[in-house]
């Protein structure tokens, strides 16, 4: 039962951790507020009225989207990945934030050109139709091959494509909305407000109980469809729960915080090496936890690395997790 | 009453009929093997019976209910199968690949409870992977792996279990060792066995009851004694050269070509690897004199030109030595693999006098007691 302790230690480690860098994330930035500060704040007592607002305005959500919605990415990755049984799947990858992106960029122009925002569940929807439509074209893809690095080749296209197409979009929007668009569409957890936190909190956290309850048809697809299938689970069901999970929680991601690359695919393996074992009832809660321990440590960099300029999260995101992809494929390639 | 049945099923894939009415009744306890060449739609059978194929026609019953109404859970609880699909689930032990044999019992998490667990440690010992049970599943051998497979389909704990081709790719020691744990577990746990196997010898001992699969449809059934003979099974499977004795569950190679020069004397055995060796290098040549029940004769007539016979129990007779030498008179050599003649072959003994008489060459030394190895001389 040597197995039982060790993940015992290694989610309190990852909790601890992330508790940790929230406390940090919440005082550090180009106002340092003191501890003593954010107890009071979060104790609801008196403080300075201006470090409440900038812990509860803007810290305490971005520190939320940071969690929430690293998790809910690297969650959608190991998702993708037991779908196609494809060790690089990724939200990224395959193009699946790229046509969320491009999705809720049509429809954050078109609105705001007739002079109304759409709001959060709007661009949820919005980011879910985007989300939806590339997985569609990934799925006729994997029809027609069975080749992992094709697939990702096909997904990394369809995200090109999906990318020109909101460039263009963007380059022909009103200069007001540029601003905004631009730094969005590079991928960024600032901007987040409590009202969003509001909406992609419950989500997040119901798919991930949603994914938690599929753990064990995901284990029993390990082993390949056709044994899962003579275990008694229902396929096609299993696959369009696993589709429709994976998209909304990309969906959700892209539509707060743009395209954010590599967490998909580099948490996953990650926290499978850590705990030694691809045990989905132990994996999906801690690739949430460790998705969301990443995002922050990395969000935490971009805003405070060249302060007071902020680095587009996907830059610092893609170079701790490229060099993940890169071991996956060659530790592949040795077997 | 049969456990799995199919009444008049057509199989394939989409709109493609691959194969048609077919009727199988398989009892607890029996292993039905199909045999039948590559691409006759063996694997596709089996898959419309284990339910991942929709039939095209007729129906797969399964304890008298037709399959295609079971839920798929519960046909679990019956029916498992050990698919060929390679899948390399990473970071998992031998012992978490079989423990999903439980999938059908265990709750919405899956699980395992502590009967659950006893079952599992009970299978592994059945199947002897007990010690393989703490190793990653990706880093065992082949013949390990299929052990481990069966074990994940037995935790099933299935009436009925289905296996496509378990023992290609395995070396010979690991399919003897599959196929007999495989056979132990049937007669202990009186389960039904549907398989489909490449190899006709193995399948012929392994087998109550042997489906030939062939032009769409199932050719022939019934117990492989039976079915397997040698003029069956070259056109079951196109065979134009060489030959396939049942007896033997021996592969020989094609008659050599020619007008045949040498003559082998031979007799209990001592010409088998005599006949084989001038087959090899493509050397024609007559046997004799062999009664039609010796060791040699089956696989005489199936590599040389022309073999003469004695009929069984009797000693030699002279028309059939007179026979003979008309034959070595032709030859420019002779070998004798016997080293000794009694009573029933003294015709032999006569024989070797006379060729030894008529001055043809001894080629014996080349093809008998060979004392090199390898391929130096």
């Amino acid at each position: 039962m040597n197995k039982k302790l060790r993940y015992l230690t290694t989610y309190t480690a990852l909790i601890a951790l992330l508790l940790i860098l929230s406390g940090i994330s919440i005082a550090a930035g180009s106002i340092s507020i003191p501890a003593g500060d954010i107890f009071k704040v979060l104790a609801g007592g008196q403080a300075d009225s201006t470090y409440a607002q900038i812990i509860t305005g803007i810290r305490i959500p971005r520190v939320l989207a940071a969690i929430f919605l690293g998790g809910a990415l690297s969650l959608s990755g190991y998702l993708l990945q037991t779908f196609f049984a494809n060790p690089i799947a990724g939200p990224f990858v395959l193009g699946i934030s790229q046509g969320a992106k491009l999705v809720v960029a049509l429809t954050l122009i078109l609105t705001l050109r007739h002079g109304f925002t759409p709001g959060s569940p709007g661009l949820i929807l919005a980011a879910f139709m985007g989300s939806l439509i590339s997985t569609g074209f990934i799925l006729l893809i994997s029809r027609r091959t069975r080749k992992m690095s094709l697939l990702v080749i096909c997904g990394i296209m369809i995200g090109y494509i999906c990318s020109a197409v909101t460039d263009f979009v963007i380059t022909f929007a009103n200069d007001s909305d540029i601003v905004n668009l631009h730094s969005w569409s590079l991928g960024s957890f600032s901007g987040t407000t409590m009202a969003n936190a509001r909406f992609f909190v419950p989500i997040v956290t119901i798919a991930l109980l949603l994914s938690f309850l599929l753990s064990k048809p995901i284990s029993a697809y390990l082993l390949g469809e056709t044994s899962a299938a003579s275990m008694g689970v229902d396929i096609p069901r299993f696959r369009l729960r696993l589709i429709l999970l994976s998209s909304l929680l990309s969906a959700c991601v892209t539509a707060f915080a743009g395209p954010v690359s590599f967490v998909g695919i580099a948490v996953p393996h990650l926290i499978k090496k850590l705990f030694g074992t691809a045990k989905p009832l132990v994996i999906i809660p801690a690739a949430f936890l460790g998705g969301a321990l990443f995002c922050l440590l990395c969000d935490l960099i971009a805003r405070t690395l060249f302060m007071p300029t902020e680095l587009s999260i996907s830059t610092v995101t893609a170079f701790f997790g490229a060099p993940v992809v890169i071991a996956i494929m060659l530790g592949r390639q040795k077997r | 009453m049969p456990i799995l049945r199919t009444d008049s099923l057509n199989a394939g894939y989409g709109r493609t009929l691959i194969l048609e009415n077919v009727n199988i009744y398989l009892s607890p306890g029996q292993i039905l093997t199909l045999i039948g060449p590559n691409g006759a739609g063996k694997s596709t059978l089996l898959a419309t019976i284990a339910g991942r194929l929709a039939p095209l026609g007729g129906t797969v019953f399964l304890k008298n209910e037709d399959l295609a109404a079971l839920q798929p859970g519960e046909t679990a609880k019956t029916l498992a199968v050990v698919t060929t699909e390679r899948q390399d689930p990473e970071l998992m032990t031998c012992r978490e690949v079989v423990a999903l044999g439980r999938y059908p019992y265990t709750g919405r998490l899956g699980i395992t409870g502590p009967r659950d667990r006893e079952i599992i440690e009970e299978t592994m010992a059945l199947t002897k992977i007990t010690d393989l049970a703490d190793r990653d599943f990706t880093k065992i051998s082949d013949g390990q792996r299929q052990r481990v497979l069966l074990a994940r389909a037995i935790c099933q704990d299935p009436e009925v279990l289905i296996l496509d081709e378990p023992s290609s790719f395995l070396d010979i020691r690991h399919k003897l060792e599959l196929l007999s744990i495989l056979k132990d577990l049937v007669r202990k746990k009186n389960i039904a066995v549907l398989m489909a196997l490449h190899e006709i010898d193995l399948a012929q001992k392994f087998s109550d009851f042997v489906l030939c699969v062939a032009d769409g449809k199932i050719d022939r059934s019934g117990r492989p004694d039976e079915i397997l003979t040698e003029p069956y099974i070259r056109t079951l499977y196109g065979m134009t050269r060489g030959r396939y004795l049942p007896e033997f569950g021996s592969v020989e190679l094609p008659v050599p070509e020619g007008r045949p020069s040498i003559f082998v004397i031979g007799g209990g055995g001592s010409g088998i690897p005599v006949y084989r060796a001038l087959a090899r290098q493509e050397k024609a040549f007559y046997a004799g004199i062999l009664h039609e029940n010796d060791l040699d004769f089956p696989i005489a007539e199936a590599l040389a030109a022309e073999v003469v016979g004695e009929e069984a129990w009797e000693p030699i007779s002279k028309e059939r030595i007179d026979y003979a030498k008309t034959l070595i008179k032709t030859c420019s050599g002779y070998i004798c693999a016997l080293d000794r003649f009694g009573t029933m072959n003294r015709g032999n003994e006569e024989l070797r006098s006379f060729a030894v008489s008529l001055g043809l060459t001894d080629c014996g030394p080349n093809y008998v007691h060979q004392g090199t190895h390898g391929g130096t001389p």
